[in-house]
C-alpha cells in the first residue's frame, strides 16, 4: 500500500460546559451542550482538544460516559503529571467553551439490539464507557443481563458507585479492590485473574459478549483471561488507556 | 483559529535572558519525556554489543565490559525534540564517537545509527565527529534507564533528538546518505533545530 | 510506557481515510495476521503516530503530521477491508 497525504475530515465544535460533578477526589464529570452533536452509541469516544493564548495546542480522547439521548457528559480522571487533566478537572467551569469533536469508534461500541449477555471488565477509569452501556441497556429497556467486574484500588476510588449499586434487574456489579479494603469487605481483593473471572464473568457457553476497558496492562490479562475461559477472541472486546488514564 | 481555552497555560518560554537558547518553536520542559515508536528492548548487558560497520562486514565491535573500558567523558546539553519540547542542561556520560571511529580506523562520508528494535537514524559523519556526538550510558548522574535508551544511546545533542537514537547497537558507515526510520516517514534529512528542518522540504 | 490500541485513533483514521475504520479489518503484510484496526499496537508518544501489528511487531501504519497535512504510510499494511467487505 501507498503513501500519502491528506486534509483532515471530522469537525471541532466548541461545546458549552454546562456542570462539573466531581465522582471521587480525583474524578469529575463534566456536562457539554454542543452546538451541533449528531448523537453517538455507548461505548465511543470523544476528542478535546485545548489551545492556549500563545497557540499551544494539546489533544485528548474521552470516553463518553453518558448514554444515547442524555445530555453529553465525558469523566475525566487528574493524572498527577498530566497535561490536560489537571485543566478539565480544576481550572474548568460552567459556561466555559470546550472543544471537543465526535463521536468516534466502530468497534467498541454497544448496540441495544445484540441479544448477548455482557461481560464488562473495567480497570479504573475503563468503567467509563462501560457505564455509557449499562445507562443505554436500562434505557432501551434491554433486557440482557450484563456482569460488571470492576477492578479498582480503593473503595473511594470506585466512580459511580451509588449508581452501580442501584442496577438490579439482570445486572450483577462485583468489586475487587487491589491495593486497600475498608473494614469488613466481602468483595475480591487483589488484581483479576482465572478464579475471579471464572467466578464473575459470564462461562463462554452463555455465549457472551464482552468489554473490557482500562490501562494496558489491566486489558492485557483480563482480556486473555476471558479466552482462557473459552471466550472466542472476536467476542472479547478491548479499549487500551494510557497507563494511568485515558489516551 | 480555535477558540481559546480560558485559563489553560501554554508552555513556558524560556527564562529572562535566556530566550536565544531556545530554538525556534520550541518550549522549555522540566520534565523528561518519553517518547517511543516501539515497544522497549531490554538486551541483556551480556548479548549487548555496539558495532561499526561498513559494507555489511563489521570493523570493530565492543562488548558492554569492552565499551565500559572505553574513556568516557561528562557532557552537559540542552537537547530540542522535534515536538517542540527542549529540555537545558541535560547531564550525560558517554564515550565520544571520535573515540570509537578512531578504534574502528574507517571513513566515511554518512553514518547509518542502527539499534534494538529496529531503529535507524542518518547522519553526516561530520555530525557525529568533532566533539558532538557520544554514545551515552549514564543520565543526571544514574545508569540510563531502558525508556530512554538504556544501556545505551546515541547522543548528538545539536540536532532534534530523534537523531540521538536510542538502544543503539552501532554505526553503519555508508557512502550515500539513506534515510533512517523517521526521515523515511516524512521527517527532515538533517534535522538542525536552529534551522526548525523539522519535516523534509524545510 | 505502554502503547495503546487503535481506538486511540479513530479520530486520526477518520481524518485520513473519511470513514470510522477501527472495525475495518488489517492485514499484517509481514506475518499475515488479520483483524480489527482497533487491536493494533498504537504508539502516540513520538514525531509521529506508529501502528505496529500486536503478534509480530511490523510497522503498519505511520502518520506524520507535518505542514497541516497528515503523511500517510501503509506499506507495512497488505490489506486494510472495511467490515463487511469480501
Amino acid at each position: 500500500m501507498e503513501r500519502t497525504a491528506v486534509r483532515g475530515r471530522l469537525t471541532w465544535q466548541a461545546a458549552t460546559v454546562t456542570g462539573l460533578t466531581p465522582e471521587t477526589a480525583a474524578v469529575v464529570t463534566i456536562t457539554l451542550d454542543p452546538p451541533d452533536w449528531p448523537g453517538h452509541q455507548a461505548g465511543q469516544h470523544l476528542d478535546v482538544r485545548l489551545t492556549a493564548e500563545d497557540g499551544y495546542v494539546a489533544e485528548r480522547s474521552y470516553s463518553i460516559a453518558s448514554a444515547p439521548g442524555e445530555p453529553l457528559a465525558i469523566t475525566v480522571e487528574r493524572l498527577e503529571d498530566g497535561e490536560v487533566s489537571p485543566y478539565l478537572t480544576e481550572e474548568l467551569r460552567a459556561g466555559d467553551q470546550l472543544e471537543l469533536r465526535g463521536p468516534i469508534g466502530g468497534y467498541f461500541v454497544w448496540k441495544p439490539a445484540d441479544a448477548s449477555p455482557l461481560t464488562l471488565l473495567a480497570g479504573g477509569s475503563g468503567i467509563v464507557p462501560l457505564r455509557a452501556i449499562l445507562r443505554d441497556r436500562l434505557r432501551t429497556g434491554s433486557d440482557v443481563p450484563a456482569r460488571l467486574l470492576y477492578s479498582a484500588r480503593t473503595l473511594p476510588d470506585v466512580i459511580y458507585r451509588d449508581e452501580l449499586g442501584q442496577h438490579h434487574d439482570g445486572v450483577a456489579v462485583s468489586y475487587t479492590l487491589t491495593r486497600a479494603q475498608p473494614p469488613g469487605w466481602a468483595g475480591h481483593t487483589g488484581r483479576i485473574d482465572a478464579s475471579l473471572l471464572a467466578d464473575a464473568a459470564w462461562p463462554a457457553t452463555a455465549k457472551p459478549l464482552a468489554y473490557v476497558c482500562g490501562p494496558t496492562s489491566f486489558v492485557e490479562t483480563a482480556a486473555a483471561g476471558l479466552v482462557g475461559l473459552g471466550y472466542p477472541p472476536d467476542r472479547v472486546k478491548t479499549e487500551r488507556f494510557g497507563a494511568t488514564g485515558g489516551h | 483559529m480555535s477558540p481559546i481555552s480560558r485559563g489553560f497555560r501554554g508552555r513556558r518560554r524560556a527564562p529572562a535572558g535566556q530566550e536565544g537558547r531556545l530554538p525556534p518553536g520550541q518550549y522549555l520542559t522540566e520534565d523528561f519525556p518519553v517518547l517511543s515508536a516501539g515497544p522497549t528492548p531490554h538486551t541483556p548487558l551480556a548479548d549487548w554489543t555496539f558495532s561499526i560497520t561498513q559494507g555489511g562486514a563489521t570493523e570493530q565491535s565492543w562488548s558492554w565490559q569492552e565499551f565500559r573500558a572505553v574513556p568516557s567523558e561528562d557532557v552537559t546539553a540542552d537537547i530540542h525534540c522535534v515536538t517542540r519540547w527542549s529540555k537545558f542542561d541535560t547531564r550525560w556520560r558517554g564515550v565520544s564517537v571520535d573515540t570509537l571511529l578512531d578504534q574502528a580506523g574507517q571513513d566515511a562520508p554518512y553514518v547509518l545509527a542502527f539499534c534494538d528494535g529496529g531503529y535507524t537514524t542518518n547522519l553526516p559523519i561530520e555530525d557525529v565527529t568533532g566533539g558532538k556526538a557520544w554514545v551515552a550510558f549514564d543520565y543526571d548522574g544514574q545508569p540510563l534507564e531502558p525508556e530512554h535508551g538504556g544501556p545505551a544511546r546515541l547522543l548528538v545533542p545539536h540536532l532534534y533528538f530523534w537523531k540521538s537514537a536510542k538502544w543503539v547497537r552501532g554505526l553503519a558507515l555508508r557512502d550515500h546518505d539513506a534515510p533512517g526510520f523517521w526521515e523515511t516517514y516524512g521527517y527532515h534529512m538533517y534535522g538542525d533545530p536552529w534551522k526548525e528542518q523539522r519535516y523534509a522540504g524545510d | 510506557m505502554d502503547a495503546l490500541d487503535g481506538n486511540a485513533i479513530g479520530g486520526l483514521l477518520i481524518d485520513v481515510f473519511g470513514a470510522e475504520m477501527t472495525a475495518a479489518t488489517g492485514t499484517c503484510g509481514a506475518c499475515g495476521d488479520t483483524g480489527p484496526v482497533a487491536g493494533l499496537v498504537v504508539y502516540l508518544k513520538a514525531p509521529g503516530t506508529v501502528v505496529r501489528c500486536r503478534i509480530c511487531g511490523n510497522v503498519l501504519m505511520v502518520f506524520v503530521k507535518a505542514h497541516g497535512m497528515t503523511c500517510v504510510d501503509l506499506t507495512g499494511m497488505a490489506r486494510l477491508d472495511q467490515p463487511g467487505a469480501a
